[in-house]
């Protein structure tokens, strides 16, 4: 069929305009991002589960997790959200170098979050306080310690696999942006890809409380 | 014949490739078929069941050209097939025994395929969630101009229902299935009660997904089936609005009544007695919608061809199915019922008296749309006759073998039981031969079937107004609305 004179390159067929295709595909990142949500509601439930029927177990347990690095990781996360969202600030004005800057940036922090990340387990690896059955560690009191780390670790992990699904699109993002295919125009990947990571940021900045501050 | 110059997206493009690689909807939707009817045929899957509302070509009904996001349509196909092969290749290479439900602490101790096989419904939660997402984008985003909310066919507002509790439920089952496999090869403990773990959690996430799961399966069905009371009554549909919303309230309750699965797993009494009235709910949206089918019905013009038949079928057998969901939620009654053949009887009569013929029926009167072929007629109502005595034989006796005591799930049983499990195996042969004869002649009309006209039933939604089979665009322009889905008292439908 003809296609109508005057369509954009990047409008696909069955869309009859350009604000509506945005408004599709932003629809369906938020609602992508709830069951991102629901996803995580179900380890946030077994977290409130568990720590209403061993509270003191938690309290005692958490004193191992280094809020030191988990703070840092919470500002380094923090940061990232802020130099991607200035990276979509600076598309929005045409101004591409900028915006590389801003993606080159959120890729660093987000590598950054996971190598501090690789210290703490690594150290917890080291110390026996492994999930499960796998825990040997005995330096804390209460009964059942090891679901704590259980839950820790499935929680900071799921976390993380989501950090690095980010890395991969944000680098895809970066490829396309250094390309030239965004333009004041037309930039909605990366809007989304700056949901998506928000998303990732506000999960940890749940974590780190729930996990880091129980006392 | 004007078939010859109009293209349609069956012949064009061309080619395996041409499929393989298609972002066209319908025949995204045509790949679901084809996958769906297969894994039918080797003995389907809960999880298969679920992608039923695929298979017809919806988005015509809502005017859009295509779904909002194509390529994430063919995705989910995708998924599908890997998922479900995934899930086949842990029956076949190691076997399951844990039953549907996979409830620890068994599914954590037993050595058989847990691990692929929750893998394999996992993947396939993707394809659910990425489809739901989809259909709500595409119900939202891209209906035509002039087709408000309150225009829309009640089959979308079906699949609308649908694509929420989709979007909302699969994501718990995910996590849950996460956590049963990191409990296998971790020992994490979370469902382990000898590591200070709960078994009781699991089956609080497992049911909070599995219960809207069936949800699920039977919205899109009551869906089609309020599209062909209308149509083959040749009557405005009664009762729109109410029949709207009362998907959207069995989405809604279908979140809130989980617990009725585990009246005897040692959930407190005062939480089974809130699931129980809760679960009662249910009951009132699914009357309202019995009620208006009736009630469009009543002084209509109804012609009895096949997908009607189904759609009758449907009727009878869905009221059957729920009615004794109302015994089952009530907790003494339970108690005596639970995990019985009356369960079983209970789940075939809304699953399969309800979403199976709502799809039979569909598939019946999209058919011709689908394929531009008319299938036989007398054949489809020999058909449609044995599926409904042999459903009937087989299940009805079924609730009969659960109120006596007949455990579900048993190898092997008592000789008194023995009479009702014979005639339950009769039916089941009735119904088989009704499934060959349809399975026969629907092959035969592809190839033999006389051409379909663009509207062979006389319906009013839109996507009679296009040739059959449609050309791959679906409407060469963006068609015109000139009047509401059901307006059989204003409007005199041509047909053939």
């Amino acid at each position: 069929m003809s296609q109508s004179e005057g369509r954009p390159a990047h409008l696909a067929h069955h869309f009859s305009e350009v604000g509506q295709q945005k408004d599709s595909a932003k629809l369906g990142m938020w609602i992508f991002l709830l069951t991102e949500i629901l996803l995580f509601g179900g380890l946030f439930c077994a977290y409130a589960v568990y720590r209403s029927w061993n509270p003191d177990m938690f309290y005692n347990a958490h004193k191992f997790l280094n809020v030191y690095l988990g703070t840092v990781n919470t500002f380094v996360l923090i940061s990232s959200s802020l130099t991607i969202a200035l990276a979509i600030h600076y598309i929005r004005l045409g101004r591409r170098r900028a915006a590389i800057i801003g993606l080159v940036l959120t890729i660093v922090f987000a590598i950054g979050f996971l190598i501090i990340k690789y210290f703490e387990y690594s150290h917890k690896f080291h110390l026996g306080q492994l999930p499960g059955k796998y825990y040997t560690f005995t330096g804390v009191e209460g009964t059942n310690p090891h679901i704590f780390f259980s839950i820790y670790f499935m929680m900071t992990g799921l976390h993380g696999l989501h950090v690095m699904a980010g890395i991969g699109i944000i680098t895809w993002v970066l490829v396309k942006t250094v390309k030239g295919r965004f333009s004041p125009e037309y930039y909605t990947p990366m809007e989304l890809t700056g949901l998506y990571w928000h998303l990732v940021d506000i999960i940890w900045i749940f974590l780190f409380p729930l996990l880091y501050l129980v006392g | 014949m004007d078939a010859t110059v109009v293209p349609n997206y069956l012949k064009q493009p061309k080619g395996l490739k041409s499929w393989l690689f298609t972002l066209d909807h319908k025949r995204i939707g045509l790949l679901y078929l084809a996958g769906i009817m297969t894994f039918f045929i080797v003995g389907g899957v809960l999880a298969l069941i679920i992608r039923l509302e695929l298979l017809h070509p919806g988005k015509d009904l809502v005017g859009a050209k295509d779904v909002a996001f194509p390529r994430l349509n063919l995705a989910s196909w995708y998924v599908y097939i890997f998922g479900a092969l995934f899930a086949l290749y842990s029956i076949i290479a190691g076997s399951v025994d844990t039953g549907w439900t996979f409830y620890t602490p068994y599914s954590t101790r037993t050595t058989t395929s847990v691990i692929s096989m929750t893998l394999g419904v996992f993947i396939l939660g993707f394809s659910s969630i990425f489809t739901g997402l989809n259909f709500i984008v595409t119900i939202h985003k891209l209906r035509i101009p002039g087709m408000t909310w309150f225009k829309m066919p009640l089959f979308v507002w079906g699949l609308y229902a649908t694509a929420i509790i989709q979007v909302l439920a699969t994501p718990v089952l995910g996590i849950t299935l996460i956590l049963l496999i990191l409990e296998r090869t971790f020992g994490i403990g979370i469902f382990d009660p000898s590591m200070g773990g709960d078994p009781v959690l699991y089956q609080h996430f497992f049911w909070f997904y599995s219960h809207p799961a069936v949800y699920i399966m039977i919205l899109p069905g009551m869906g089609i089936i309020s599209e062909l009371i209308a149509t083959f009554s040749h009557k405005k549909i009664f009762g729109y609005s109410a029949i709207a919303f009362s998907s959207l309230a069995i989405a809604f309750i279908s979140f809130l009544v989980w617990g009725h699965h585990m009246f005897v797993s040692g959930q407190s009494e005062l939480a089974a007695m809130i699931f129980s009235s809760l679960t009662f709910l249910v009951a009132i949206p699914s009357g309202i919608k019995v009620f208006n089918w009736l009630a469009t019905m009543y002084k209509g013009r109804i012609s009895l061809e096949t997908p009607m038949l189904y759609a009758l079928s449907f009727l009878f057998l869905f009221t059957i199915g729920g009615l004794t969901g109302i015994f089952l939620g009530a907790l003494a009654v339970d108690v005596h019922l639970h995990d019985t053949y009356f369960i079983v009887a209970h789940f075939h009569y809304v699953m399969m008296g309800g979403t199976v013929m709502a799809f039979l029926g569909g598939l019946h009167f999209w058919w011709p749309k689908m394929f531009g072929r008319m299938y036989s007629e007398r054949w489809g109502k020999i058909s449609v006759a044995l599926i409904f005595i042999g459903f009937n034989v087989t299940f009805f006796t079924q609730f009969i073998l659960g109120a006596k005591g007949m455990p579900r799930r048993y190898y092997n049983y008592l000789d008194q039981y023995q009479p009702l499990h014979a005639f339950s195996s009769y039916g089941s042969w009735i119904l088989g031969l009704g499934f060959l004869i349809m399975f026969i002649y629907l092959i035969h009309s592809l190839f033999r079937g006389r051409r379909a006209s663009s509207n062979p039933w006389g319906s009013l939604t839109l996507e009679w107004t296009n040739s059959s089979p449609p050309p791959p665009e679906n409407f060469l322009e963006t068609p015109k609305l000139t009047h509401g889905p059901y307006d059989y008292d204003k409007v005199l439908v041509e047909r053939e």
